[in-house]
């Protein structure tokens, strides 16, 4: 018997859902994919009293466009995005991205909420949500709130969210048009979690710089934003001298750890190598879509 | 409705392979453990038992999963199929078929997990490119063949596949 015993429940709305972690608090652990929890029980490195289980929540399985963004439930499975092509227009970082989550098996049963409130700084989501300026829907009983993507990642595994309370929904702004982007992950095998990654989003107006995000993946304890490296590009043309800079600035800005996979100088050297690759396609890709 | 769970132990209903079975389970009992220790059905094997060596992988409602980081109530009334699915009889599937002409298998520990992934596979891309192959089967774990065998095996298995 691998995990250690627990109630269950797997009620079907999330009014049941909020009562239970009201009720039980801390002792409660929610179940969404399992891929990241699954294993945590297994090795009994998670033994929780009671197990919430949302699968059968069907509310909270979905996606929709509108002229607000895209909002996608917090049960929708990677998968379920990954096939949708319509996205690699309207959110190509996310499209770029979902597919170095892991394997399809575990892109199958892995879900977006459960991704985000993970929280793992070597994880595609969460900086995809700082990326992209994402913002959080988080309801209890009382009601509901909303916590920008920024705000709500605390410290490693650690979220704004409370016991008794659930991530519902998340919320992506429209993609700006005349933009462009890079998504570029090193990993030793395709589907390990990223050694290093840079998601990069730049706005051009009139050939200069309006908008700039870059947000790294296994660069801390949380996912970053290199803000002090994006705030160089604002008001100027772009480079190959500006952005060189910008991007040994952004490597600046890491807390890396070191670990098996690679030493935390490594990471900080692969973040300016990367940095640089992503701002200069990202650059190519606003010039191509009317941005200059 | 909230089910208490009493004595953590549930009535599941589902459908293995297509034969329906009713079980009761304690709930912290893993799918892959169910299916081998309830029903004894032993293809599917169970490696790291932790998400990464894909040795698990079945088919819920049609898609590839890992059964050793599910729970087996989490199939309560869904459909599983294992590698036993695939073969009717001693007539091998086209998969199985060109794994075993190209020595896609040594051991055969990794191989229900690979053929159902390859299955999933070709289903949604019949030609693959050697890199998309190199991809797709990055999450499952051989020790023994060092997988080229198993990239001409899936190359062997598309050509099959679109001829039938
Ligand atoms: C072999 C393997 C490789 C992987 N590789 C990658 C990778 O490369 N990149 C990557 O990003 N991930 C990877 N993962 C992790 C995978 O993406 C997980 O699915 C994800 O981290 C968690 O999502 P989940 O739905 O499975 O959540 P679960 O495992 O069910 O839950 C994870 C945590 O979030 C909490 N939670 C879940 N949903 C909610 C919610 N709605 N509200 C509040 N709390 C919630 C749970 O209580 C739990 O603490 C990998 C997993 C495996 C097994
Ligand atoms: S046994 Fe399930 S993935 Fe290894
Ligand atoms: S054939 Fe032995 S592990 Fe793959």
């Amino acid at each position: 018997m691998k995990p250690a015993p627990f109630d269950y429940y797997d009620p079907d709305s999330v009014e049941e859902v909020l009562d239970l972690l009201q009720q039980y608090g801390d002792d409660a652990k929610i179940l969404a994919g399992g891929q990241s929890l699954g294993p945590l029980l297994n090795m009994r490195l998670s033994t929780p009293q009671i197990i919430v289980d949302l699968n059968r929540v069907a509310d909270l399985e979905y996606y929709k466009s509108d002229n607000t963004g895209l909002r996608v439930g917090a049960m929708t499975r990677q998968s379920t995005l990954e096939d949708d092509t319509n996205l690699r227009t309207t959110q190509p970082i996310l499209a770029a991205s979902i597919p170095y989550i892991g394997h399809r098996s575990i892109r199958n049963r892995g879900t977006v909420g459960g991704s985000v409130a993970h929280a793992d700084p070597a994880a595609e989501w969460p900086a995809i949500m700082l990326a992209l300026d994402g913002t959080i829907l988080i309801r209890n009983t009382k009601g509901t709130r909303t916590v920008d993507a920024s705000d709500f990642y605390v410290s490693a595994l650690t979220t704004d969210l409370e016991p008794d309370e659930i991530l519902v929904e998340i919320q992506l702004p429209n993609w700006v048009k005349t933009s462009g982007w890079s998504f570029i992950e090193f990993s030793r095998r395709h589907g390990d979690f990223a050694i290093l990654g840079v998601a990069a989003y730049l706005t051009l107006e009139n050939r200069r710089c309006t908008k700039s995000r870059i947000a790294i993946i296994g660069g801390g304890p949380i996912p970053i934003r290199t803000s002090k490296a994006e705030s160089m590009l604002i008001g100027e043309t772009i480079s190959d001298a500006l952005l060189k800079d910008v991007a040994e600035q952004a490597s600046k800005e890491l807390d890396p750890d070191s670990d098996m996979h690679a030493s935390a100088d490594y990471r900080r050297h692969l973040a300016s190598v990367l940095v640089l690759s992503a701002l200069q396609k990202a650059t190519e890709r606003a010039n191509k879509s009317g941005g200059k | 409705m909230v089910q208490e769970a009493t004595d953590n132990s549930r009535l599941i209903k589902l459908t293995v392979n297509g034969i329906e079975y009713e079980r009761k389970v304690e709930t912290r009992v893993t799918l892959v453990d169910f299916i081998r220790n309830e029903l004894g059905i032993t293809g599917t094997h169970v490696g790291c038992e932790h998400g990464v060596c894909g040795a698990c992988t079945v088919m819920f409602d049609g898609q590839p999963v890992r059964s050793c980081i599910m729970l087996a109530v989490q199939a309560d009334s869904h459909s599983v199929q294992t590698v036993e699915s695939m073969s009717s009889g001693d007539q091998l599937h086209p998969i199985q078929q060109a794994f075993w002409e190209n020595f896609g298998l040594q051991c055969g520990f990794c191989t229900p997990g690979f053929l159902l992934t390859v299955q999933d596979l070709l289903s949604r891309n019949p030609n693959p490119t050697d890199t998309e192959i190199r991809e797709e089967l990055s999450g499952n774990i051989c020790r023994c063949t060092g997988y080229q065998s198993i990239i001409a095996a899936v190359k062997q298995a598309a050509i099959y596949m679109r001829q039938e």
